[in-house]
């Protein structure tokens, strides 16, 4: 398998009046060709810092890049100056982000705005970004293409509005594509429809995804590794299949308790007649326990998770674990 | 079983005036809620499904008169709530509370957790003393699991499962019988979505509440509710018990929508049914029956008749608006 990105130590600060807030504090992991990388946490643990930290759109003052790696093809994309920065970025490795309303132009037409990313990076006429553009819109499945094109953004749904900005990602048919919860804002029949699309298109050219979410059971479907970011912190990292079926970190665990489950649950499932969630909340990046950052809300916690931060180690193949009560850590 | 009705609504209907033209008259009407009857028991809880734009909220909102329906009629413990005046109107508030989405929008951010509790309590002029008053906002902190040093913080020095504890508390103040619950956990991390479940399920207990539990997410609605009511377009397609209509669904929509649902396992292969396209606009909503443009088993005179929601065959507290239902696998 062909490694096309790997995020290696990455490291990004935000330096407020209150102190430095390190919210991507040392990730790692890798990704594929052709593959789904999840990345999941509740708000605040670091994803979406690390997906902008990969393309470089960190808000700088406050945020900075402190520390790290991120090595696409082997080249390091921190190191590289901005021009070149920007023909890779929207070209060779592309975004969408969750809010479809908020991420287009209101005042131009879709066609515009895909058109405009299509000349960016291609030299291609006005008239023939236009057939590229109604051919991506036709991929993403947009009813009557050729007609949408000349419409605002208001008037389409939301589901039709990420359809655009999956269109617009893809126009220049990246290699990698970093979804920030793309289905979060949408309806569940709609998340189907845009999970069946993202998947559909993965199989013909082998994109690569980074698929950011909160929501364990869209990592389900369609990842074939997971990350488990707290507090900025990689917390265990598997193939999904062997996350899910032993995870490890008491917070992956109490993640998967967390979530109802269907009294004619079709995987046979037992259904909960009472949830077990994780006490208490995430902790203050400012204000950090010393040891583990998850022992004050862990439910096996013990004395030596006080003294020491544990590591991220190998505790089964290719599953890693941040967790001193997991074998292989002392 | 002997249930008693708490609330009867009874073909509910909610326009929304369309106004336009040089002079803004009326030139059109939009139908959030069209024509919905529905009982809620004492003790239990109703869950409300649908998805955006369907009519749950305005329906919820209808109940509570905090939108005036345009016809139906509501009936709380047998009395008319439609009619009602504002005074009347302000006692009963004191037995139906609501609890929203956004626990940032919906606590005043200039008013301590104790102004915030002691508002109902002085309206309503339910502490005879001051020191009652404190007693007793002491005891609504506790019920819903808040610190008592918390008493005199802000809004902006709570997370979001706190601020919800705190909205939660402040409808508990009136001591009412029904609640109605707009989306209470949609915008909380899964960790904290849990507690507050857990919650509301405790507080039902020992209060003997009755909820209205609106919400999207139809793994917390099937968790949390006894009966569960699906709505498409302003119209209940479907009604049941939560375990009937998550093991037998009837009408297509309801298995489209289950079918959706992401599973947190990535061994499970589904079946997943995908709808075609989007919701319809209100505004101009298909005729005959309105899920028949993105029905899969769409046949002749769908698109004719409209239907009318009735009790299915042999079945306890089932009822669906198809012509064609049938029980099947999702």
């Amino acid at each position: 398998m062909e490694k096309i990105l790997e995020v290696k130590n990455l490291q990004t600060s935000f330096f407020t009046p209150e102190g430095e807030v390190r919210a991507v504090d040392g990730v790692s992991f890798d990704l594929y060709r052709g593959k789904t990388v999840g990345l999941v946490g509740e708000s605040g643990c670091g994803k979406s810092v690390t997906s902008l930290s990969i393309m470089r759109l960190i808000a700088s003052p406050p945020g900075k890049i402190v520390g790290g790696e991120i090595l696409y093809h082997g080249k390091d994309l921190l190191k590289l100056p901005p021009p070149e920065m920007r023909k890779i970025r929207g070209n060779q490795i592309s975004m969408i982000f969750q809010e479809p309303m908020t991420s287009l132009n209101p005042v131009f037409t879709i066609g515009n705005q895909i058109v405009e990313a299509i000349r960016l990076h291609q030299d291609l006429s006005k008239s023939a970004s236009r057939e590229k553009a109604i051919e991506m819109m036709k991929l993403v499945g947009i009813p009557a293409p050729d007609k949408r094109i000349d419409d605002y953004p208001h008037q389409l749904s939301g589901g039709m509005r990420q359809r655009i900005m999956i269109a617009m990602a893809l126009s220049c048919d990246p290699e990698v594509l970093i979804a920030d919860e793309p289905t979060t804002a949408l309806d569940v029949t709609i998340q189907a429809q845009i999970l069946d699309l993202l998947k559909g298109l993965q199989e013909r050219t082998g994109l690569s995804i980074l698929l950011i979410t909160h929501d364990l059971g869209v990592v389900a479907e369609v990842a074939d590794e997971v990350v488990v970011m707290y507090a900025g912190k990689v917390a265990e990292r598997a193939p999904t299949r062997e996350l899910f079926a032993h995870p490890m970190h008491p917070y992956t665990k109490g993640l998967l308790n967390s979530i109802p489950v269907l009294s004619h649950d079709p995987t046979g499932k037992k259904k909960k007649s009472r949830l077990e969630p994780i006490p208490g909340l995430v902790p203050n990046l400012l204000d950090l326990p010393v040891g583990c950052r998850f022992q004050e809300r862990c439910r096996s916690v013990e004395a030596r998770c006080k003294i020491v931060e544990p590591e991220l180690l190998t505790a089964a193949p290719s599953h890693d674990v941040r967790c001193v009560l997991v074998g292989g850590q002392k | 079983m002997n249930r008693e009705i708490l609330l009867s609504v009874r073909n509910l209907v909610k326009e929304f005036p369309i106004h336009g033209g040089l002079l803004g008259r009326k030139i059109g009407a939009l139908q959030a809620v069209s024509d919905v009857s529905f009982d809620i028991y004492k003790g239990e809880t109703l869950g409300l499904v649908g998805e955006s734009g369907c009519g749950k909220s305005t329906l919820g909102r209808c109940i509570l008169r905090l939108l005036d329906p345009t016809s139906g009629s509501v009936k709380f413990q047998g009395q008319e709530l439609t009619t009602l005046g504002k005074t009347e109107l302000r006692k009963l508030r004191r037995s139906m509370q609501i609890i929203f989405q956004d626990p940032f929008a919906s606590l005043n951010p200039r008013m301590s957790v104790e102004e915030i509790l002691g508002e109902p309590i002085d309206i309503h002029e339910l502490a005879p003393s001051k020191e009652a008053r404190k007693k007793r906002i002491f005891e609504l902190m506790d019920l819903v699991g808040l610190r008592k040093e918390s008493i005199s913080r802000y809004p902006h020095e709570f997370s979001g499962g706190q601020r919800q504890r705190i909205c939660i508390a402040r409808a508990l103040a009136v001591e009412p019988q029904f609640i109605v619950c707009d989306e209470p956990v949609s915008a909380l991390d899964v960790s904290i979505q849990a507690q507050i479940l857990n919650l509301l399920q405790d507080l039902q207990k020992e209060l003997g509440l009755t909820y209205l539990f609106i919400a999207h997410d139809l793994k917390v609605v099937e968790h949390i509710s006894t009966r569960v009511a699906v709505m498409y377009l302003g119209k209940v397609a479907e009604i049941a018990s939560g375990e009937e209509l998550y093991e037998k669904p009837m009408h297509p929509y309801t298995k489209a929508l289950l079918s959706a649902i992401p599973i947190p396992d990535p061994t499970y292969k589904k079946d997943r049914i995908l709808l075609k396209g989007d919701v319809p606009s209100p505004l101009n909503p298909p005729s005959g029956c309105y899920f028949h443009p993105r029905c899969p088993v769409v046949q002749g005179n769908c698109s004719k008749d409209i239907p009318q929601l009735v009790a299915v065959l042999g079945a306890v507290d089932h009822a669906v608006s198809c012509h064609y239902a049938k029980e099947g696998p999702h």
